[in-house]
């Protein structure tokens, strides 16, 4: 491997890191936050991937654009958390059903008003050339932007206090609210936040990939669940973790064979790691967090 | 301080509390004894707006409180502490007692001294999750988280439980020191003979969802009139 095929593997297992960082941030949110598995997670994305999208045809700048992505898909969340979500906590099967109806509908409701695909906005910033490759460097600048993201969210559930009280609810929600917390904004919150996470990854791929479809966000549904399996219930611990290991994986076997390969071959490791750690990452490390302080 | 009138509750359609009143003044500290199964952390659970009445009324420092959520109730000044030494126990001691910021969210630091004063193993350990402390250290955690929030009324179910009896003492020391320095007033359910005995000013037995009985002093300080109510 040279040097510029070596440039090639960073840039691959940055994308591909991100990607999956992305792609899951906001169902990991939802889920390890609150038990819901939202299967309509694609559909969130796709809402923010549109709004960004048409809001940009009318001549809004990019990142304006992606902010309305983001505050679209955040009221969106918000509204569905409303009127059926918040029915259906503490009920996995009958959310997994009312969320999957949702994504059918919303789908097909896209292909009603929008038609089979629109225009795509152009990917900014072009590309770095180097050797006989080159590569688009807003791709790459999206490892930046996942990263980001992930610090954001290290913050607010462990520095402040809302993070303190939304932790505090999933633990016991009763004795919560008897701590003053009202739990039901609190589920309200927890669920925009990942809505607005959905949305803001809708935002920020609307500009690079294919031309938006309907079919948008379930492209990313793949990578999100196998993250979220890797990962293990703690969002915080599992989602960089699993996104570096099936990145790396994925970066690998694409650069030496080919992207579907990639894929089967993070689909493998998926399946192995499960067998290894039915916790996932993050229960890997509580158990050697426990193991140091019994050794303390 | 604390008013319930008449109050009725059940699971579903299962009746558990009949005509429940009970009386707290300012200040005072009141217990509420039982056996197991009686109804004590219904009655609290009540008290706290955790669970409804269906008839009768509550009332909290001279508002009506029968149909207020517990979030709401914390807020206006009942800080409690569940059965179970029910800490949340993924959080460390300190954002243990950063819940209790929640409730008072004006000046706390006085509050932190004293809770730090009291319980200085609680700053010991204050980066350590709560679910690796001990049982009665536990207790200790709960009983300061509530206090943060600068509570009128202390509402307590079963302090003693999972505790060993020499922290038992301690605790029911350290109750007493909050009541008299803090002002606080406390009610508690129990069925540790000790802790009756040496913490509450005055009792009401409780037994099959009724209050059967009310001790003073006088008779609080007799071995006999109370093992009748517990299951000693
Ligand atoms: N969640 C519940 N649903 C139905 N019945 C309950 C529930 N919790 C407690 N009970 C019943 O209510 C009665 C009183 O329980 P409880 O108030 O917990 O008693 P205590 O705290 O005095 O031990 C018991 O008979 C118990 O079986
Ligand atoms: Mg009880």
């Amino acid at each position: 491997m040279n040097g510029y095929e070596l440039l090639n593997v960073t840039f691959q297992f940055l994308e591909s890191f991100a990607f999956i960082v992305l792609a899951t941030v906001g169902l990991a949110v939802i889920f390890g936050m609150m038990g819901i598995i939202n299967l309509a997670h694609g559909e969130f994305i796709l809402v923010g991937a549109y709004a960004t999208t048409l809001s940009a045809h009318q001549g809004l700048p990019l990142p304006v654009a992606m902010l309305v992505g983001v505050v679209a898909t955040t009221i969106f969340g918000i509204v569905l958390e409303r009127t059926i979500i918040r029915r259906l906590y503490g009920r996995l099967l009958d959310s997994m059903v009312a969320t999957f109806g949702i994504s059918l509908v919303l789908v097909q409701l896209t292909r009603i008003l929008f038609g089979n695909s629109i225009d795509q906005v152009s990917t900014p910033f072009g590309a770095i050339s180097y050797g006989s490759y080159s590569y688009s460097l807003y791709r790459v600048l999206l490892a930046g932007a996942a990263i980001a993201t992930l610090l954001v969210l290290y913050i607010l559930f462990t520095r402040t206090a809302f993070g303190i009280r939304a932790r505090a609810t999933i633990q016991d929600e009763e004795t919560a609210r008897s701590m003053g917390v009202d739990t039901d904004r609190m589920y309200m919150s927890t669920f925009a936040i990942g809505s607005a996470l959905a949305g803001l990854t809708g935002a920020l791929y609307a500009p690079a990939r294919a031309s938006p479809t309907p079919e948008f966000g379930s492209e990313f549904l793949v990578d999100a669940f196998v993250a979220v399996v890797v990962g293990g219930p703690s969002v915080l611990v599992g989602t960089p973790l699993a996104g570096g290991f099936l990145g790396l994986i994925e970066a690998f076997f694409t650069f030496q064979w080919t992207q579907f390969i990639g894929t089967v071959a993070m689909l493998v490791a998926a399946i192995v790691m499960i067998r290894l750690l039915p916790d996932g990452f993050s229960g890997l490390v509580e158990s050697v967090r426990t193991s140091w302080r019994e050794s303390e | 301080m604390l008013n319930l009138t008449d109050v009725h509750v059940s699971y579903g359609t299962t009746p558990i509390l009949h005509d429940i009143d009970i009386t707290v003044d300012s200040e005072e500290i009141v217990g509420i004894m039982g056996k197991n199964g009686v109804g004590k952390t219904t009655l609290i659970k009540a008290v706290m707006g955790l669970l409804e009445v269906d008839t009768g009324t509550i009332t909290f420092d001279g508002d009506d409180v029968t149909s207020t959520g517990a979030d709401v109730r914390a807020r206006r000044g009942m800080g409690y502490i569940p059965q179970g030494r029910d800490v949340f126990p993924e959080l460390t001691v300190e954002e243990n007692l950063r819940m209790g910021e929640t409730i008072h969210a004006a000046d706390n630091s006085l509050q932190y001294e004293a809770v730090y004063d009291y319980f200085p193993i609680l700053t010991e350990r204050r980066t350590q999750t709560a679910g690796t402390l001990s049982g009665g250290q536990q207790q200790l955690l709960a009983i300061g988280r509530a206090l943060i929030g600068n509570p009128k009324l202390l509402v307590l179910d079963e302090p003693s439980e999972g505790v060993q009896p020499s922290i038992v003492q301690d605790i029911t020391r350290d109750l007493q020191r909050v009541n008299e320095e803090l002002e606080t007033t406390i009610i508690f359910v129990e069925q540790n003979l000790h802790v009756v005995q040496h913490l509450a000013e005055r009792c009401y037995a409780i037994d099959k969802g009724m209050i059967v009985d009310e001790l003073g002093s006088d008779r609080l300080d007799s071995r006999e009139a109370v093992t009748e109510y517990l299951a000693v």
